[in-house]
């Protein structure tokens, strides 16, 4: 039988022809014409207008033609969706069908016709098939359910299919099982809150029950779904990890892939002390190597996979280095990437054998592959301790004087000098001989950068930059900024020489360049020169710090995140979903575990990461809601609304000397250039600058002292995790609420997590109950680099705009910075609302008493309070709640207290507390009840701390 | 999940294209002159899609042979049959050839005469435990064959140190036996030996080598994973006819069974004289054959001389290569090969690669050392006994990639 003549036909009038070789009576000829619609549609052709005669095939016995006009059926439903709906009835009546092949198959297809209206007439067989007796199409209605919710999710919902769906999961055959997690594990992606999974131990050991029966597909899914399992605690993490550990002998790679990501997630939450862990280990690493002889595609995807694993568990691995030397017959995605990974795995013990590869591999011919050689040796010099041997090799690879090898050389030397300063100068010798074979901006940079930084120690810096200067204007942008800098360098080294040229270069730079970067940076170092010298060595010469290997890894918060995506996409991109996933779906962010001991296990609390939550710590805000519309739409900079406090003015004057600074700086541009010395362009501007932005500096310094808790204001509770750093790409934001003397602030603690530096800061707030707003922008002048931590006293107003929240004191909070915004959402305790001038005359107070109802009353247990009636007082008095009046009743002592909102509410409350019982109790009296319960929450907290 | 599947050939016009979800984003391979592409919008599980495809193409090879154009041509109908089956709404379902062919046959008309229970039977089989095998299956004689397919890898610095070897091995297994087999295969894994004990230490000091470590394996899915994992006993029902039992590697004591020793002196500009030893390093009792050894030569060669004590030796311009085959060399044997290769003078600037000369051959022994033990079969239902059933072993040992 050939079949290949169908694609053959393409004369004219065919539409015709095949309309009435359809409509024939013949069933062979019925069937060979569906054939030929088929091939045409497959190469592409339109044959949607045969839409009424093929569908008028579909009833037929013959299996085979009703397989090809179902496919026909798939294809042009969605484009005549009014006569798709004719097909329907055979479909249901498929459904009905003895045969449990042709019911799977009506089902599987009207699942795959992604048309409204036939979805309602779908629900009934589907609800059949669900139930069906026979496995096959249990097995089928199970994804059937994943398609539906494709089309029309509400209906699947209010049908109740989900249920079912879940019923499935205990299902006796193990492939309904498989295929009814992968479609709930679809759904799911969708309803990122919906907890439709609802993964518990028992559902988890009947999964694990069918991982060992069902097709490996079916265990693919499976394990996927199991990856994504929170365990109550390290007990359960390690007995899941047991039941996962024998798929690591499967053939399929992607069973095996998938098993690796469950082990590596659970492992997070197994101390490091068992002798399980250690276990663990050594038996992921045969597995990791095996699938390095599958074929070139999966080796890609396993190579990429592996480099995340190094970097997150480098003991995996440290002892295979071997098997990730390439073969001469490697395609050159998997030699790139397994180069990478041997830098990875470099260390002190292996470095010589690593060294010898990477030489080799710098002489093969492929320039890509001898380049990242090249680099490699570079950067295995900054990760390994003593880099003689790496700077040896990469001599002896300049001696080659292979143009592209000896321009990569340059490149990784110079990134050596600036790990290991003043180490290896004996090799800008041979350097500078290969002066004239750079023609490469990246190495012809670095060669200027060699050049300037040890100008002193070479005998002809001058003449050397002087002939770099020559083509000045052909260079590209970073060689003259390195230029730029590279005599400015030898200027401050050699001064009595080198006047002409550094001259020279100011003026290309600033004249007759049109590169803002470049006359920008002219301008400031002439501006240096001819201001201070001393000041500008200061600067241009100032200690650099030194680079370390972290610059190539993956950022810690990214690379969990990938963990969590072992064998998908995600990990092969290195790249979140989030980034490459369009709309909503499959961008549910996860997350390892956090390590966690069993009850009796004494670890120590500092080993929970930070920025876990636990606890009732503040959740980040869910994207959904329309109050992040609000966020989301709100300008970041400084809030208009407020009353701006002196801070904010002082940075504002700063700004417009800066503003005036800059419009001198061009006013006097033309005498500047003009000059023939270096005479003083802006002269009065910039020590008026230097001092205006040391003003707001100092304002600012005194600011954060004053918000630092002192003694006289109201209780300062320690600050807590708000903003953990997975959740903000690197940047982890704890914080606490003050008030001091009337004013209220957040006192915040901005760490910088990730491996880049933070800038341009701003923060914002969602309306909320009292009007909180900042009442100056987020001041944070330097960039935050790396591992830093900042402290910050924001101030705050309460006359921002009004909404009230659920629960009351909610506070949400965006923060901008270069990276992204973040949003996450706070509780602040109610004292800090508490006016100064909240203390209420007596009679007032009785009056107040009587005059609010008694349903408003709340009476409150402040329990495990040792303090007596007079240190209570005094206590809550620094927190602003004011005692009126006291007596004492049959040896209780009754206070009665009030205390003002910052928006006028006046609370009441009498507080009974019996001498030598440690439990007070509290009643409050307030217009507004809704309030009671939080001011309980602040007495409690004030009392007790 | 996969979007959809498309087959193009080598012009990239598509040849066959289903499409699950309306969806975009690639993975391919490529077999011969056509390529299979999957596409999807999501952050699915590449390493699932890629073994899929390699799947796709081992059961329509197993359906009609050559993945070529034509053959994709003559059975798109039986191809679009297939995809829907195995795979639904992007999911791979069971990919399995044997529990396939029993209802997706080129007739495509057999629902008519199927019986209740056959069908039930096939669903069954499709969705149950034992997905690979049909019940019912009788031979008149209960037959297998186990064969060792070994290839020895090495990687050698140009000072000829030999930085690691490792050998990857494959038991594929063509059973003919009736019923559902239980079977359970034994082998000298170091790890069983010890814990079998101490008693057989006779038989340890007999000959060197008793049991070989094994690095790691994979199993095909017919074997009990969870039971080889606590028990290292490897236990399955096995597929009717040929399938990939395991793969294994190893790296610890491997016989090398050649030794090249090349020899390359550069006569000037224009002419270069190799010399190649080769030693062959196992019992000589032994014969290994097929053996061929590839010298690359350099692009601008214009003439080549060859002198050889065994074999046949030929330079072959089109692959840039001294070709030399020998059919036959017993153990612990040396041959040898000289030529003279003439190049033209040449100003091309790019260097030539100097490709490594490489090296095929088959041997009848396993490099790595691997011995099959014992390979019991157990049908309770059907009165065949382990005694009755004829196995044959074979070891052959090749050259890697």
């Amino acid at each position: 039988m050939t079949d290949s003549k169908y694609f053959t036909t393409t004369k004219k009038g065919e539409i015709f022809e095949l309309k009435a070789e359809l409509n024939s009576d013949k069933k062979e000829k019925k069937k060979e014409a569906v054939k030929k619609v088929i091939a045409s549609m497959t190469v592409g052709k339109d044959v949607s207008a045969l839409f009424p005669d093929v569908v008028n095939c579909m009833q037929t016995d013959n299996l085979e033609l009703k397989k090809l006009v179902y496919l026909y059926l798939m294809n042009y439903a969605k484009s005549q969706p009014d006569m798709a709906i004719m097909a329907v009835n055979t479909f249901v009546k498929d459904c009905e069908d003895p045969n449990p092949l042709i019911r799977a198959l009506a089902v599987r297809t009207m699942g795959c016709i992604r048309v409204d209206k036939i979805t309602e007439y779908l629900c009934e067989p589907l609800r059949k098939c669900l139930k069906d007796e026979d496995p096959y199409v249990r097995k089928t209605a199970a994804v059937c359910v994943a398609k539906l919710h494709d089309i029309n999710a509400q209906l699947v919902e209010d049908q109740g299919f989900l249920d079912t769906l879940k019923d499935l999961i205990s299902d006796s055959n193990p492939m309904v099982v498989a295929n009814a997690v992968a479609a709930l594990s679809e759904i799911a992606e969708s309803h990122p809150s919906s907890n439709l999974l609802d993964l518990n131990p028992q559902s988890i050991n009947k999964l694990l029950t069918a991982l060992n029966e069902c097709t490996e597909w079916g265990q693919i899914f499976i394990l996927d779904c199991l990856a994504d399992y929170a365990p109550k605690d390290d007990r359960e993490a390690q007995s899941i990890c047991e039941r996962v550990t024998p798929r690591l002998s499967h053939a399929n790679s992607a069973v095996v892939l998938s098993a690796v990501k469950v082990l590596m997630k659970f492992m997070e939450m197994l101390s490091k002390d068992l002798d399980y862990y250690s276990t663990l280990l050594k038996k992921l690493a045969p597995p990791l190597v095996t699938l390095l002889s599958a074929e070139p595609e999966l080796q890609y995807v396993a190579l990429r996979n592996i480099n995340l694993i190094v970097q997150k568990r480098p003991e995996i691995l440290k002892h295979e280095m071997k098997v990730f030397f390439v073969k001469y017959n490697d395609p050159i995605y998997v030699k790139l990437e397994k180069l990478d990974i041997m830098i990875r795995l470099a260390s002190q013990a292996n470095i010589a054998q690593v060294l010898a590869e990477l030489k080799e591999y710098a002489t093969e011919v492929d320039v890509d592959f001898v380049r990242k050689a090249v680099r490699a040796i570079g950067r295995c010099a900054i990760k390994v301790e003593s880099a003689e041997r790496c700077v040896s090799t990469l001599l002896d690879l300049i001696q080659t004087k292979v143009s592209y090898v000896v321009q990569e050389a340059v490149v990784v030397i110079k990134d050596i000098f600036r790990k290991y300063p003043n180490k290896y100068e004996s090799v800008i010798a041979t350097l500078c001989e290969n002066l004239d074979s750079l023609d490469e901006p990246e190495a012809r940079a670095a060669m200027t950068w060699i050049v300037g930084e040890y100008a002193e120690r070479i005998d002809n810096a001058d003449e050397l930059l002087e002939g770099f200067l020559e083509g000045f204007h052909d260079e590209s942008t970073q060689v003259q900024l390195q230029l730029l800098t590279a005599i400015v360098k030898l200027f401050l080294k050699k001064p009595t020489e080198t006047q002409g040229l550094v001259q020279q270069v100011l003026s290309l730079a600033t004249q007759d360049s049109d590169n803002p970067d470049l006359r920008d940076r002219g301008y400031i170092y002439w501006r240096l020169l001819s201001t201070d010298p001393v000041a500008a060595k200061e600067v241009v010469l100032a200690e650099k710090p030194l680079i370390s290997e972290e610059t190539d890894l993956i950022e810690p918060t990214l690379l969990d995140e990938l963990i969590c995506y072992i064998g998908t996409l995600a990990s092969v991109y290195h790249k979140p979903p989030s980034a490459f996933v369009e709309g909503g779906r499959g961008v549910v962010l996860k997350s390892l575990p956090p390590r966690t001991a069993s009850s009796e296990s004494t670890e120590s609390p500092e080993t929970t990461p930070a920025g876990v939550p636990t606890g009732e710590q503040p959740d980040a805000i869910p994207a959904q809601g329309d109050l992040l519309g609000d966020l989301l739409n709100l300008d970041l900079g400084p809030p208009a609304s407020g009353p701006p406090l002196p801070a904010s003015s002082v940075q504002m004057a700063a700004v417009d000397l800066l503003g005036g600074g800059l419009d001198s700086l061009m006013g006097d541009e033309p005498e500047g250039i003009g000059g023939p010395n270096f005479a003083a362009p802006p002269a009065a501007a910039a020590p008026a600058n230097v001092g205006a932005a040391m003003g707001s500096g100092l304002s600012d310094l005194f600011d954060l002292t004053s918000g630092v808790g002192t003694l006289s204001g109201s209780y300062v509770a320690p600050k807590a995790v708000w903003l953990p750093a997975m959740k903000a790409k690197g940047l982890e934001i704890s914080g606490t609420f003050t008030r001091q003397v009337g004013s209220i602030s957040m006192d915040l603690q901005l760490t910088n997590k990730a491996l880049q530096v933070m800038t341009d800061f701003a923060i914002q707030f969602n309306r909320n109950s009292f009007g909180l707003a900042p009442a100056a922008p987020l001041q944070i002048h330097a960039p935050l680099s790396p591992n830093q931590t900042v402290e910050i006293s924001l101030p705050l107003s309460t006359v921002g705009s009004v909404m009230k929240m659920e629960p009351l004191n909610n506070l949400q909070v965006a923060v901008k910075n270069n990276i992204d915004v973040f949003y996450f959402s706070t509780l602040y305790p109610l004292h800090i609302l508490f006016v100064e001038d909240g203390k209420m005359d007596r009679q007032m107070f009785l009056a107040t008493w009587k005059d609010i109802p008694s349903e408003n009353e709340a009476q409150f247990q402040i329990r495990d309070c040792p303090l007596s009636a007079d240190a209570a007082s005094g206590r809550l008095q620094s927190s602003n709640i004011f005692t009126v009046a006291r007596r004492n009743v049959e040896g209780q002592d009754m206070l009665y207290q009030s205390l003002k909102l910052t928006n006028g509410i006046w609370v009441l409350a009498e507080l009974r507390v019996q001498p030598g019982n440690p439990s007070f109790t509290l009643s409050l009296k307030c217009r507004a009840p809704e309030v009671s319960r939080h001011v309980y929450q602040a007495y409690e907290t004030i009392l007790k701390n | 999940m996969i979007g959809g599947l498309f087959i193009y050939n080598h012009k990239g016009e598509v040849l066959i294209s289903r499409v699950y979800r309306d969806d975009i984003g690639f993975f391919h391979v490529k077999r011969s002159n056509i390529w299979l592409a999957a596409v999807t919008k999501q952050n699915v599980n590449a390493a699932m899609v890629f073994e899929f495809l390699y799947k796709m193409c081992d059961v329509m090879a197993a359906y009609f042979g050559k993945i070529s154009e034509e053959n994709i041509k003559n059975n798109f109908v039986l191809i679009y049959e297939l995809l829907d089956e195995i795979l639904d709404f992007g999911y791979p379902q069971n990919s399995e050839t044997g529990a396939l062919k029993t209802f997706i046959t080129q007739q495509g008309i057999k629902s008519q005469h199927q019986t209740k229970e056959e069908q039930s039977q096939i669903t069954s089989q499709v969705t149950g435990q034992i997905g690979w095998r049909r019940e019912g299956i009788k031979y008149r004689r209960n037959e297998l064959f186990l064969d060792v397919l070994e290839s020895v890898n090495l990687l050698m610095s140009p000072q000829g140190q030999v930085l690691s070897a490792h050998v990857s091995g494959r038991v594929v297994m063509k059973s003919y036996l009736s019923g559902m087999p239980e079977c359970k295969f034994g082998m000298n894994d170091k790890i069983v030996i010890e814990k079998q004990g101490k008693g057989t230490a006779d038989e340890t000091s007999k000959s060197g080598k008793q049991s070989i470590a094994i690095d790691d394996c994979t199993f095909h899915q017919c074997v009990r994973l969870s039971k080889f994992d606590s028990e290292r006993s490897i236990s399955f029902i096995p597929p009717d006819g040929e399938f990939e039992l395991m793969r294994y590697r190893t790296t610890k004591d491997i016989i090398l069974p050649f030794r090249v020793i090349p020899l390359v002196r550069e006569v000037g500009r224009t002419k270069l004289e190799v010399k190649v030893v080769i030693k062959s390093n196992f019992k000589p009792s032994l014969l290994a054959q097929k053996i061929e050894v590839r010298i690359p030569t350099p692009l601008n060669t214009s003439g080549v001389q060859v002198i050889c004590m065994k074999g046949k030796a030929k330079y072959k311009a089109s692959e840039n290569a001294i070709v030399w085959e020998i059919k036959r060399m017993a153990g612990m044997k040396e041959s040898q090969i000289s030529a003279e290769i003439e190049l033209l003078p040449t100003n091309d600037k790019k260097k030539w690669a100097r490709p490594p000369i490489s090296m095929n051959f088959e041997v009848p022994f396993a490099p790595s050392g691997l011995k099959v033990r014992y390979l019991k079969v157990f049908e309770p239902k059907l009165n065949y006994s382990d005694h009755d059933v004829i196995r044959w072993v074979r070891y052959i040992g090749r050259s890697g990639i």
